[in-house]
């Protein structure tokens, strides 16, 4: 019994004990359970989409008789039917769903739950959630079907299984009346032979019956999970699970590039930069003072000395070495120290975070000190990162005149992307009139991963 | 001025073989003899146990880790060799850095300052004979971003005894620093210990107060 239990009536039906399996029963109980459900929607479908049926018979009606007078009605009448479906058919088809989800448990073993989502409180909330969503129209879909082409298949069924009741029934008729005496479709059964052939024939068919039911129950059932099922928050989650990986990883690719680039400019250029400036630096000394090279060898050491200024700035700007060296305390320091306002930091960080969380939370209030200069007016700001029970909180708090918009600024977007890779959370305070606070937390679990 | 037994011995260390070798004819060209230049930290305590220089110029940032290995280094050969004379020198400024090597051995014949300081040649020379001859000199940036840092002690310090002390910080003499801010070396001599007794210095008559003055900025700087 290596293979797995079937979970659905077509995974069964391929089994060579199929017929001994619980398969045939539960088959049945589902199809035989189903026009009443049917019937009953049907019925209430029925009652709200009036309006179309009493149009579709004018319709027919115009058919033999045209009577151009009626078209304003006609038009009136899909209108309020239209509107009747829109508003009730929700209120059928979400009840209805629960209870086939419910039903559906009998051929379909595997989980199943609904796309729902979960709305606010209040009427309100519920009925915007619910009329929004595609869930709910899936499902007025699923019951439109349920009650029009279920029961057609299900007729189809009965005649079988009344076909094959009626086969078996033949001897015993032919054995009462007597040979010739019955006519059976376009012959009359002559013999008691051929009466008995056609009795097998129909205990044959009885018995082989379950596989039509079972399939008929199979496709209502795949049916059903196609409509009713919310997409699998598993596989869904699994998918989100898969991306956010990826962007992570991308993210992390993008820090150690950075981080090679900046060691590259700092092993390359700006070494020979350094040497370059300081032989300028000694040629200055070696040449007479007011003689004409003097002037210019001055003048190639002061631009050289701008140019290590510069290259030193850009370095920062690709990749603080600080953060590297010292951790996310001292690069924060930092920062503040190079700010144009007086800022405080305070950190409580026990450990060396992971590079990815380190980068950013530097960029986070790199951004959020370029913010507070540029836009808030603040004579003072405060940046405090602790690490709390494995998540990394990050504020940065000013006194100046709030009013930051969010979705303004594509600077504060482009932060809380960068958050967001991090699975981390950005939330921001900056009523009118100030203060302003902007809040970060980046989960950071104790094994970092190893591109840390 | 104290008299200086020529030459200085020095010993080197930097990882950018060019810059190392810049280095060494800079300091060559004023006098100084290079007896060791080398490229990491283990070779340079090496080097100082083989050579007992009375120098030591060092990078901060070298290999294998590209962190703090030359701090770590420096503060080790001071724990090792008291008398030694240290020069770091910093990619950036990290006043923790400044605190780790000011705290060995009193904060005496030490210096921290930016690597791009190398390139004013001259005033860096300068600096090299204020730490050899017992002095303690901080990169002005440092103390320039100390004074900005808004916490306690710091607070207690007017505006004027905060100029003062960086002045103390970057090695200056009370005259110096007189003639710096275009005041009376009285004046500042009053300052000097305003400073001191704010930032809770005891007042005995040791000269080193003036370092101790600076590291009690530093470590304010350290603080949470």
């Amino acid at each position: 019994m290596s293979t797995p239990q079937p979970q659905t009536p077509f995974g069964a039906l391929t089994r060579r004990r199929f017929l001994l399996s619980r398969w045939p029963w539960r088959s049945l109980g589902f199809v035989l359970t189903s026009p009443p459900v049917s019937a009953v929607t049907a019925g209430v479908l029925a009652l709200i989409s009036m309006p179309w049926l009493i149009a579709l018979t004018y319709v027919i009606d115009a058919g033999a008789e045209p009577n151009p007078p009626q078209l304003g009605l006609l038009m009136f009448l899909i209108v309020l039917g239209t509107v009747l479906v829109g508003a009730l058919g929700p209120l059928v088809a979400l009840p209805l769903a629960a209870l086939e989800r419910l039903r559906l448990r009998l051929v379909d073993f595997r989980p199943m739950a609904s796309g729902h989502r979960t709305p606010g409180p209040g009427l309100w909330a519920w009925v915007r959630t619910r009329y929004t969503e595609s869930a709910t129209w899936r499902e007025l879909a699923y019951a439109v079907l349920l009650a029009t082409v279920a029961p057609v298949l299900f007729v189809g069924l009965l005649v079988l299984g009344f076909a094959a009741v009626t086969l078996m029934l033949i001897p015993v008729i032919v054995w009462q009346e007597g040979p010739g005496q019955v006519d059976f479709i376009w012959s009359t059964i002559d013999t008691m032979g051929q009466a008995v052939t056609i009795g097998v024939l129909g205990a044959a068919l009885l018995v082989l019956l379950p596989y039509p039911v079972a399939l008929l129950a199979g496709a209502h059932g795949a049916l059903a999970r196609a409509l009713l099922q919310g997409r699998g928050r598993g596989e869904l989650s699994a998918e989100l699970g898969a991306v956010s990986r990826s962007r992570a990883r991308l993210v992390d690719a993008f820090e150690a590039e950075r981080r090679r680039i900046e060691r590259d400019l700092h092993d390359g250029a700006q070494q020979r930069l350094v040497t370059l400036t300081l032989q300028l630096g000694l040629a200055r000394l070696d040449i007479p003072a007011g003689s004409p090279a003097a002037d210019s060898v001055a003048d190639a050491h002061d631009q050289a000395k701008q140019l290590m200024a510069e290259l030193r700035e850009l370095i920062r700007g690709i990749h603080p070495q600080i953060l590297t060296d010292r951790g996310l305390p001292a690069a924060l320091g930092q920062l503040a120290d190079r700010a144009a306002i007086p800022v405080e930091v305070r950190t409580h960080i026990p450990r060396r975070l992971p590079g990815h969380i380190e980068g950013t939370a530097y960029f986070v209030v790199s951004e959020a000190l370029t913010n507070v200069a540029k836009h808030s007016g603040a004579a003072a700001a405060e940046v405090a990162a602790h690490l709390v029970a494995d998540v990394l909180v990050v504020e940065v708090r000013d006194d100046g005149s709030g009013g930051a918009d969010p979705d303004g600024g594509t600077g504060l977007t482009g932060l809380s992307d960068r958050v967001s890779v991090m699975d981390g959370t950005m939330v921001m305070s900056s009523p009118p009139g100030g203060p302003t606070l902007l809040r970060v937390e980046l989960p950071c679990p104790q094994n970092p991963p190893p591109s840390a | 001025m104290p008299p200086e037994p020529a030459p200085v011995r020095v010993v080197l260390a930097e990882d950018g073989v060019l810059l190392r070798e810049g280095l060494a004819g800079l300091l060559g060209r004023f006098g100084f003899e290079v007896v060791g230049a080398v490229g990491d930290a283990e070779a340079l305590k090496g080097a100082v146990a083989e050579l007992a220089p009375d120098l030591v110029v060092t990078d901060i940032r070298m290999p294998p880790g590209f962190t703090d290995e030359g701090l770590r280094a420096a503060v080790e050969l001071r724990r090792a060799h008291p008398g030694l004379a240290v020069i770091a020198l910093s990619q950036y400024v990290e006043q923790s850095y400044a605190s780790d090597l000011l705290d060995s051995s009193d904060g005496k014949r030490v210096g921290y300052l930016l690597k791009d300081r190398v390139v004013d040649v001259e005033e860096f020379v300068a600096n090299v004979r204020h730490v050899l001859d017992g002095g303690t000199v901080v990169d002005p940036q440092v103390v320039r971003q100390l004074l900005r840092r808004r916490r306690d002690p710091l607070l207690r310090l007017s505006e004027r005894e905060r100029e003062v002390l960086a002045r103390i910080a970057e090695g200056h003499s009370n005259a110096a620093i007189a003639k710096l801010l275009y005041v009376s070396e009285a004046a500042v001599g009053k300052h000097v210990g305003s400073i001191l007794a704010k930032l809770d210095l005891p007042p005995a008559d040791d000269t080193n107060r003036r370092v101790l003055a600076v590291l009690a900025y530093l470590r304010t700087g350290r603080e949470q």
